[in-house]
């Protein structure tokens, strides 16, 4: 990977210069789709990016020095770390890449919740520390169907590369394993039924509670990029054809992830939060199940 | 500088967030003020949003007389608030007292404790006015508030 095209990636496609504008657009169709499902007109499009240049706007309020300094930290580590993740999915075939950068992909992608959880403690109110415990409870449950389904496609692919695992993964493998991801999406994006972490309405706003005007506004905008990293790595794990022009390979990545990010609004719509201990048990019993098929296939298969 | 302003003025207008403060009310205009959110009226058409968290709010909607043991909550959440703020005195307890004025439990009205900006009168207002004495406190959020 050069350098030139390793830039392109970051902050061009699929990274900054996409990413912003379609995460904004992924968090109003969320909410849109969400109130049409109720009945109500909902909010007009550019809705999430007067929500991000209000909250900048704001006055930070005083804090004590360390408090502020890591409050501010946190949720800018949380931006960084999804933009790098976004930057390493191969959109296109031969776009480069490297061996090992699946690993490097699910750390990047680890980073954000790591640091809701820290956000929550570092913040001392009471409601912020209910929603980090709950994240960080949550975390360990998904990250073994998530992880058990990445390493499956990985030995199907006999490739730590995720341009070679998105291309040569055999579908026998496959299958379960993006059904496997696609359960765990709805909880790493905090939505119903597996929003327990931020509860709305319960504990206020989770790990986020304590954070006001441009540190929010970093956190609005690490959870929009959240949304396109995490439809955008099951696109690309979705649709392997590699002789594709590119023009058709953008298209059909945007297609699927537009289309992921409806699907997840209308089942969020559609279903009522459940208890930690019930979100939990759905990840280690059903989640593992499908992750440890993917895997036993992957092993198996000749 | 005169575009950015203008930008950050237009957002302040699309993208009111509330946070509702029951300072001793009977629960009447509490029921008005959700009732803003259903299909009905729908309120998030204009941006608005009830927020949990005093943190995340521009818009603080007070109701109720201002009763003794919620005056030390009422001022905690108006320090908590970022600027700018604006204070919607939501239904007659908070602008007077309305039919507890006298009571040696009650320490309102509200504009004693707190700079109100914009009145809602009523017992209580009908939503339609809720959402007219909204869109006055916007108009003034736009302005910078009164801080």
């Amino acid at each position: 990977m050069t350098v030139g095209r390793a830039l392109f990636q970051l902050l061009v496609f699929p990274g900054l210069l996409y990413a912003v504008p379609v995460a904004w657009l992924m968090l109003w169709m969320e909410r849109k789709l969400t109130a049409r499902l109720q009945g109500r007109i909902g909010p007009p499009f550019y809705q999430p990016f007067f929500d991000f240049v209000k909250l900048l706007a704001k006055r930070p309020l005083p804090r004590p020095p360390l408090q502020a300094l890591a409050m501010s930290a946190l949720p800018v580590l949380a931006v960084a770390g999804t933009l790098g993740a976004l930057a390493l999915l191969p959109v296109f075939p031969h776009s480069g890449g490297f061996t090992g950068d699946l690993v490097l992909l699910v750390a990047l992608l680890e980073i954000p919740p790591l640091c809701a959880v820290l956000a929550g403690f570092v913040s001392r109110s009471i409601y912020g520390e209910l929603g980090a415990t709950r994240e960080a409870v949550l975390s360990i449950a998904y990250s073994l169907p998530f992880l058990a389904a990445l390493v499956a496609l990985a030995a199907a692919a006999n490739s730590l590369s995720l341009s070679v695992i998105s291309q040569q993964a055999m579908w026998q493998v496959r299958l379960p394993a993006l059904l496997a991801l696609a359960l765990c999406l709805p909880v790493k994006l905090r939505v119903n039924p597996f929003s327990v972490a931020n509860a709305e309405q319960e504990i206020y706003a989770g790990a986020t509670t304590e954070f006001e005007g441009p540190r929010l506004a970093l956190w609005e905008l690490a959870h929009g990029l959240e949304w396109v990293a995490l439809t955008g790595l099951w696109a690309v794990l979705a649709f392997p054809a590699a002789n594709a022009a590119w023009p058709l390979r953008a298209v059909v990545f945007v297609a699927i992830s537009l289309a992921l990010v409806l699907v997840l609004a209308a089942v969020a719509a559609a279903t009522a939060r459940l208890k930690l201990a019930q979100a939990a048990r759905v990840y280690w019993l059903w989640g593992s199940a499908l992750g440890v098929l993917a895997m036993v296939v992957a092993v198996v298969w000749p | 500088m005169r575009l950015i302003d203008s930008l950050v003025r237009t957002s302040r207008r699309r993208s009111p967030w509330l946070f509702h403060l029951n300072a001793g009310s009977c629960n009447g205009c509490d029921i008005e003020l959700v009732a803003c959110l259903t299909p009905r009226y729908d309120v998030e058409q204009l941006g608005i949003r009830l927020e949990g968290s005093p943190r995340h709010a521009d818009i603080i909607v007070v109701s109720g007389p201002v009763t003794r043991t919620t005056r030390a909550a009422l001022e905690t959440v108006y320090a908590q608030v970022p600027d700018p703020k604006v204070v919607v005195a939501l239904g007659s307890c908070p602008a007077s007292c309305n039919v507890f004025a006298g009571s040696p439990t009650v320490e309102g009205p509200l504009d004693r404790i707190l700079p109100v900006d914009v009145y809602v009168p009523g017992c209580p207002p009908r939503p339609d006015a809720i959402i007219a004495g909204i869109a006055e406190a916007i108009a003034l959020l736009a302005e910078g508030g009164h801080a």
